[in-house]
């Protein structure tokens, strides 16, 4: 449990920063330091046990289906990154405090920074492959948001989508390799794979295993040719800078090679492009540093060499040079995060970090510049410094080392990177702390408040204090995590300072003085390096970011060009080339016999043909099209009748109406013909289109018609379970109310929703253009009286009649054909009838529904019933039923299925009726005579004040024509 | 009178294909309906065509029909109602603000392609 907690406390604690920035910046930062502080604790409680060689694990289940658990595990190595990340996390949060000026939002800062914290923590600590791939692309996140802090500078937001594009497909890699890792070695925990080396190493997935956990690895670490985002990433603040892009985000990727190092090292291949790619990153940026004025830039060059230092050393695969990586690590955390911070007490007190406009800054800041030349000795790999000790390590294994039969070229580079890391961290002292005081700084700089500075000053004493007392003070921690990373097999070598006069102390000396005449060379090498051509790796990524983009929008823009008609035409050939291929083979002839042709399926066969053809050939005429569309929904409905479906027959008939109706008032304000503008070449086009649909389609359902089922149906259990289960002998109203309770609850839903949106569409349509339009609409009545008087009286008194029809197919539909699809429909129709007979406002006026209420109300009973079923303690939407004795009607049988379905019958009035009422409320709107009463109603209409229907006649204006639309 | 229903079904499919390549919202909603038709009898007719067996436990009846295509067709047409029914409503909307019915929402050749 501590352990998960370890990594949870920051996340947790981003919640805080935030909400405490109101009582200040001292608050919010001390709240920062103290989830630090506590996540430390926890850490260090488990120290015992880590150093007694023990493996701490905790584990929950998450998606145990998926191969995801939460589980954590802590060894050596993961108790040495996890401190390195609090340990240095604590201190630059109280770096910031002081750096980030009133302006800034701090604790939106701090937020950022908790979260990166807890996801850096995650990677270091899990166990579960999965889990560390969602670690890794939060730290990939939280990065992306802190480089982008200051949201104001392009630079920020450029850097900051950059590293996001580099490391986010690194971690897309990643995440393939370790799922490609995950099967070979037969587990997702890592503690299990750890083992597996053999199956691994022997596997035919071990290459590609390989290089996608390397692309992981690299674009993180900032590896050649990825290298080139880490110093765009620079843009963010610099405690930022210290800390993600320093002292440990970019160590995520050296974390992985040392993670699975027992499994995937000491090969060939492993060798050839790890030890390669680190040795060429290593001289590259080590040269690039030597050059950038800006501190910040050649410190993130600086980092990149070192990385790909620590990349060679667990490249090379041997025990020793894994312990020379893991001590180097932590060395590099140390004197970097200080150069950083010192870079950034720089810029804050002088207002620039351009080498070129610095120097002799010892003499104004004499505590910064003893601080930052000692980290810069560190770093150079001069004695008695940290940085000497590992870098001796390095080179003493870099000199025995030979790469792909190149002879000597190996310890050569190696020790050019380290004259280049000479040079530049001397430039770092020289021209910007030693000589003159110069008179034309942009802001005249002294040593900044302890706060800022204290931090730098604990990470340079760990440096010196590593350097002479390397083995009392790093030795055991160093050894813990370098046993964990080669599982055991680490040398026991002592870390010291005086190894005697090696081959790597002579090629240290060599590096130290041809460092220095490279830097006392500076002003010419400059000059000649200005003339020669360089890659520009900024323009280079943009370049290829734009050219993705232009080919994925030409396209996009080919197929989706504004026009309706070619994307739908595109649309269909392609879902009718996929059809084909794939189910070409499976069309033909079954077994299954056949039913007998019946002459009255063959009339209502010919019909259904004729009437749809009809529609094909007349649509340009609306009206006609509409009638005849609905000739063909009545055979449709006859035809569920033919077939043994009498409730799909009842539901099509209702809906059948209701859409007519629901067609025909839109159709009032539409054109009333279509203009014929197709050309012959597209109608030919769409009717092959739509042959190829339609025989495709008919192939599809003879196959399926003329064979059995492949398998047995599950309708067997619902029709023996009907009666008994459901009590209800209609077993389709049974599967929708008991059943498939859960689907049905979702359908009415999405019903409520699509009602919803409708009334919005149309409430809307009162205001601006439509409603202009609408005013403006005018048409030759369709028939002398708007309202005539039979149709009036027929309908009222049909009223009451359909009612109690609605509600008897509702009672009866557990039973018999029914239910409260069906009621709802057959309820709506009948209220429908009196909007249409009597007009929008007589109906409206004569309704105390709220349609809406009645929507939500539907939803809520039968939801509620769901519910109801938890009170028992059975699942959502368990039905039961009983039978109980009703005066005057007799046994009655009762379930709570019953209830359900009228949550079904509610929401279906609901639908139709705000659906109908408000279109029937626009057609209300256009009409001049509206409010005008009809002749049967004596009493007078109701003022509709928040219509504000005008009653005087509307401005004539010419009459549009229909074909001008 | 498994062709039968094979080949209606087909028809009902091409219609609607051909109605939604039109260029107007009218005739589009009209393919929509089609369409719905179609994919409604398609469904349901995977229960395989059976006469006079309705799903009504009775001790008396032979046998039944598959109810369970039924009981998804039957939700099936009332959401194709609500899809229909936003269909329309957004063509008159559109209709109605941008003074024309195409499906693009402008004139064919008329001004404001961008």
């Amino acid at each position: 449990m501590n352990l998960a907690l370890i990594a949870l406390l920051p996340f947790l604690g981003a919640v805080l920063p935030p909400l405490l920035i109101r009582s200040g910046r001292n608050v919010c930062a001390l709240a920062t330091g103290a989830v630090t502080a506590l996540a430390l604790a926890l850490l260090l409680v488990q120290a015992p046990a880590v150093f007694r060689g023990e493996v701490v694990r905790a584990s929950f289940p998450w998606l145990p289906q998926a191969g995801l658990e939460a589980s954590f595990f802590l060894d050596g190595f993961g108790f040495f990154f996890a401190f390195l990340i609090l340990a240095i996390g604590l201190l630059i949060v109280t770096y910031a405090r002081f750096y980030l000026s009133r302006e800034d939002p701090m604790g939106r800062f701090y937020a950022f920074l908790l979260l990166f914290q807890g996801a850096m923590v995650g990677i270091v600590l899990s166990d579960n492959v999965l889990l560390l791939v969602i670690f890794w692309e939060l730290t990939s996140l939280s990065s992306f948001l802190l480089i982008g802090y200051w949201r104001h500078l392009p630079e920020g937001r450029q850097g900051a989508r950059m590293a996001l594009v580099v490391t986010g497909a690194g971690g897309l890699a990643l995440l393939a390799g370790l799922l490609l890792l995950a099967q070979v070695a037969g587990s997702y925990e890592l503690t299990t794979i750890l083992t597996r080396a053999e199956a691994v190493k022997g596997s035919e997935l071990y290459l590609p295993i390989l290089l996608l956990v390397l692309a992981g690895a690299f674009t993180k670490s900032a590896q050649f040719p990825f290298h080139f985002w880490l110093p765009h990433a620079m843009a963010a603040p610099t405690p930022v800078s210290a800390y993600l892009h320093s002292a440990t985000m970019v160590k995520a990727g050296l974390f992985l090679m040392g993670r699975l190092w027992p499994v995937l090292s000491g090969t060939e291949a492993w060798f050839l492009i790890v030890a390669g790619t680190g040795l060429l990153t290593m001289l590259i940026a080590a040269w690039i540093a030597i050059f950038k004025d800006d501190l910040k830039a050649l410190l993130a060059f600086s980092t990149v060499s070192h990385l790909g230092l620590v990349t060679m050393l667990l490249g090379l695969g041997t025990g020793t040079a894994a312990l020379a990586a893991v001590f180097h690590v932590l060395n590099h955390a140390s004197f970097k995060a200080a150069l950083f911070m010192t870079a950034g007490i720089v810029d804050h007190e002088a207002h620039t970090r351009d080498a070129r406009r610095l120097g002799g800054l010892l003499h104004l800041m004499p505590i910064t510049g003893t601080l930052a030349i000692l980290a810069s000795l560190s770093m150079a790999g001069i004695p008695p410094l940290n940085g000497f000790l590992s870098k001796e390590l390095m080179l003493e294994e870099a000199l025995h080392t030979e790469w792909g039969g190149t002879g000597r070229l190996f310890p050569i580079l190696a020790v050019l990177a380290a004259t280049c890391s000479v040079a530049y961290s001397f430039r770092y002292v020289t021209h910007v702390f030693l000589g003159p005081v110069r008179d034309d700084y942009p802001h005249r700089p002294h040593d900044p408040p302890a706060g800022m500075w204290l931090p730098v000053a604990l990470l340079v004493a760990a440096v010196v204090l590593i350097g002479i007392l390397a083995e009392p003070v790093a030795g055991p921690l160093v050894r813990l995590a370098a046993e964990a990373v080669t599982a055991g097999a680490a040398p026991e070598a002592t870390l010291k300072l005086w190894h005697g006069v090696t081959p790597a102390l002579v090629a240290s000396g060599v590096a130290l003085f041809a460092g220095l005449v490279l830097l006392a060379a500076f002003g010419p090498i400059v000059r000649l390096r200005e003339a020669l051509w360089r890659p520009e790796a900024k323009r280079m990524f943009e370049a290829t970011v734009e050219a993705v983009a232009t080919g994925a929008r030409a396209v996009s823009e080919a197929i989706h060009d504004e026009r309706l008609q070619r994307m739908v035409a595109w649309t269909l050939a392609a879902i009718l080339a996929v059809g084909l291929v794939t189910g070409w083979g499976g069309i033909g002839t079954g077994e299954r016999p056949g039913l007998p042709v019946a002459p009255l399926g063959l009339l209502l066969w010919a019909g259904a043909i004729a009437a749809a053809l009809a529609v094909a050939l007349f649509h340009h005429q609306r009206l006609l099209a509409l009638i005849v569309t609905s000739v063909v929904g009545l055979i449709v409905s006859l035809t569920f009748v033919w077939f043994s479906a009498p409730d799909l027959a009842l539901t099509q008939l209702s809906v059948e109406i209701v859409t007519t109706v629901l067609l025909l008032l839109a159709l009032n304000y539409l054109p009333r013909e279509s203009p014929r503008e197709s050309t012959p070449a597209r109608r030919g086009r769409d009717v092959a289109i739509a042959a190829v649909a339609g025989l495709g389609v008919t192939g599809l359902l003879w196959a399926i018609l003329t064979s059995d089922f492949a398998i047995p149906t599950i309708s067997t259990y619902h029709l023996a379970e009907s009666k008994p289960g459901g009590g209800g002998t209609n077993v389709v109203n049974v599967i929708l109310v008991d059943f498939r309770g859960y689907d049905t609850l979702g359908e009415i839903i999405v019903l409520g929703i699509a009602a919803l949106a409708i009334f919005a569409v149309l409430d809307s349509t009162f205001r601006g253009t439509a409603v202009q339009r609408l005013r403006t609409w005018s048409h030759e009545p369709e028939a002398a009286d708007r309202h005539p008087m039979m149709l009036v009286v027929a309908t009222r008194i049909m009223l009451p009649l359909a009612l109690m029809v609605g509600i008897y197919i509702f009672f009866r539909g557990h039973n018999q054909p029914g239910g409260g699809f069906i009621a709802g429909l057959v309820v709506g129709v009948a209220l429908i009838v009196q909007y249409m007979a009597s007009g929008w406002a007589w109906a409206r006026a004569r309704t105390r529904i709220d349609y809406h209420a009645l929507i939500g109300f539907g939803v809520f009973v039968a939801t509620a019933t769901g519910v109801g079923s938890w009170l028992f303690d059975r699942p959502f939407l368990t039905s039961n039923y009983g039978y109980f004795h009703v005066p005057l009607l007799g046994e009655v049988e009762l379930a709570t299925a019953m209830l359900f379905d009228l949550g079904v019958f509610s929401t279906v009035v609901g639908v139709v009726m705000l659906v109908l009422a408000n279109m029937a409320r626009v057609a209300a709107r256009a009409e001049p005579q509206t409010g005008v009463p009809t002749a049967m109603d004596s009493v007078p209409e109701p003022r509709l004040a928040d219509e504000r229907i005008t009653t005087t006649a509307p401005v004539p204006v010419p009459e549009r024509t229909r074909q001008e639309a | 009178m498994e062709f039968l229903v094979a080949s209606a079904v087909g028809v009902l499919t091409a219609v609607g294909v051909y109605l939604c390549l039109r260029g107007r919202t009218f005739p589009v909603v009209l393919g929509l309906s089609f369409l719905s038709y179609a994919v409604n009898v398609f469904l349901f007719a995977t229960g395989r065509l059976v006469v006079g067996r309705p799903p009504i436990i009775d001790p008396a009846a032979p046998g039944y029909t598959d109810p369970l295509p039924q009981a998804l067709v039957l939700t099936a047409i009332v959401i194709s109602f609500g899809m229909t029914a936003l269909v329309v409503v957004l063509a008159l909307r559109a209709f109605l603000e941008a003074g024309s019915d195409h499906v693009d929402g402008r004139e064919p050749g008329a001004e404001g392609r961008r």
